[in-house]
């Protein structure tokens, strides 16, 4: 009876969010899509010439690119305090999430945010919650796709 | 007090005597700029944290509301208000300074409606004479409580709504002492009339199963609609016994879906078309960016307070229904897959 119940409910939500669904504007994907290309694609072109004067000026390829990460780092990071960047990712989407820029700004908002709570529970305790899920999920993917590298490597697959 | 099932019929019909509304900066640049008591030019209110400035524009309005009414603090016999966020920070804080019995009301954005119906309630049953209710939100406490920090980088869905930085408080008494005239554009005095509670629907908690937190408006419908239609079978009165009926913060997708299943219940579309709308939807111009339209306390909380009150005062509109709705969602709920249970309170208010 319980159970008849329990998918009885269902049943109702699903046929709700079906209904509302024909009312509920679709986010424009496709225009989304085109911007975060356009814009994300623009970002990373620059970056890389950036990095080629680097280069060009004398210094090692790896040197180079540490210094282009710095300065993505340090640009989105000037945004988000002068509260630009929100803006610009409105429009941008993952064009700006995705590369580094957008990892920058997940720390420096919460960074911001919490400030008034302190400095050590404020600050120090909501700096990663953003930041903190993406990265205990990337890593503990990463670690599990090396594994299997490594498995198949051993195995004389990979 | 005369009972119904879920509504409330107020005997003595208490007294608004007087309601004050604030608006914060955008809500100031809206539609509904010239209803508002006062608008915000800075949201930070010359505080140092966003918390406390909800709390002052709260704070504001009840001893503005007061002092309208002609009260002081020590006449008030009882403080109604509440606000959205965790352990009614705003409302709280707002009653330390205040020195007014104090009961705070949590119902999320219909919490106005909810304060007005257990205010009119003390007021009519003799309990104290002036109680003063009111209800705040504020867009960046509920925004870094329920979302994101401010400053983060998302794109927000066409469902999305925008938490309006607004507050309003009424005062309700059990004889009229407001204002009487007000003065107009043009010099002239218009003679105010007197607004009173007339009756007061209950809502019940209804989940139609909406487990997105982006999803409010629909979330919230199903209770209004429900509210709604009790009210009339309560009541015995058809839609076009008020001259507006208002719900809270359905927003433009909600408002839409609150006439297709009112049309479906088999009430007047003409009736529907004219008479029924959303504060939601009248708080922002669409080109604010405000997608779906504003919400919380403060959106249904000031547009009551300010242009629904006005507009009764100065005898433009005669019977409204109001209804401030609610989505009982936490912090936590949706994480743990929980959808979102909606609510709406009614409350009739007369013109004479």
């Amino acid at each position: 009876m319980d159970k008849k119940k329990q998918i009885e409910k269902k049943d109702i939500s699903k046929a709700y969010s079906k209904y509302a669904d024909r009312f509920t504007p679709k986010p424009k994907y496709f225009k989304n899509i085109i911007k975060a290309f356009v814009i994300g694609g623009a970002l990373c072109a620059a970056a890389m010439w950036l990095e080629n004067k680097f280069i060009a000026s004398g210094n090692s390829q790896e040197d180079a690119s540490a210094y282009v990460v710095i300065i993505l780092i340090m640009a989105a990071q000037l945004l988000t305090g002068l509260g630009v960047f929100d803006t610009i990712a409105k429009h941008a989407g993952a064009g700006v999430i995705v590369p580094i820029t957008g990892f920058a700004n997940s720390m420096v908002a919460p960074a911001l945010e919490y400030k008034k709570e302190g400095v050590v529970l404020g600050v120090g305790g909501k700096l990663f919650s953003l930041a903190g899920p993406v990265l205990v999920c990337g890593i503990t993917s990463s670690i599990l796709v090396g594994l299997i590298y490594l498995m198949l490597d051993k195995l004389g697959i990979g | 007090m005369g009972r119904k099932r879920q509504t409330i019929f107020f005997e003595n019909k208490p007294y608004i005597s007087s309601a004050y509304s604030i608006g914060g900066k955008k809500e100031g640049d809206g539609p509904l700029r010239k209803w508002f008591d006062m608008c915000l030019n800075d949201d930070t209110f010359g505080e140092k944290t966003w918390e406390k400035a909800e709390s002052k524009m709260l704070k504001t309005a009840m001893t503005e509301a007061l002092r309208r009414g002609g009260r002081s603090v020590e006449e008030a016999g009882a403080m109604l208000s509440g606000d959205l966020l965790n352990q009614l920070m705003s409302s709280s804080f707002m009653a330390r300074d205040m020195h007014i019995p104090f009961l705070g009301m949590y119902g999320a954005c219909s919490t106005m409606t909810e304060s007005l119906i257990l205010g009119s309630v003390l007021v009519d049953g003799r309990y104290s004479d002036d109680v003063v209710i009111g209800a705040s939100s504020h867009y960046c406490t509920a925004e870094r409580q329920f979302r994101m920090p401010l400053e983060h980088g998302n794109q927000r869905p066409p469902s999305a709504q925008w938490t309006a930085t607004a507050a309003g408080a009424m005062l309700l008494s059990s004889c009229g002492r407001g204002e009487a005239a007000e003065a107009i554009d043009d010099g002239s005095y218009i003679e105010l009339r007197d607004v009173r509670v007339e009756a007061g629907t209950i809502g019940k908690v209804i989940d139609a199963g909406v487990k997105d937190a982006n999803q409010m408006g629909s979330a919230m419908t199903p209770a209004a609609v429900d509210t709604l239609l009790n009210h009339m079978e309560d009541t015995g009165r058809d839609l076009d016994h008020y001259d507006l009926i208002l719900t809270g913060d359905l927003g433009f997708i909600g408002k839409d879906i609150m006439r297709d299943l009112l049309e479906g219940a088999g009430l007047n579309k003409a009736d529907i078309e004219t008479r029924y709308d959303d504060c939601g939807t009248m708080i922002y111009e669409s080109q604010q960016d405000v997608h779906s339209g504003g919400s919380g306390c403060g959106c249904s909380a000031s547009t009551f307070a300010g242009y629904v009150y006005k507009k009764m005062r100065r005898g433009e509109l005669d019977r409204v229904l109001i209804m401030s709705t609610g989505a009982l969602l936490s912090t936590i709920s949706p994480f743990q897959g929980e959808s979102i249970p909606g609510i709406a309170h009614a409350v009739s208010l007369v013109s004479e």
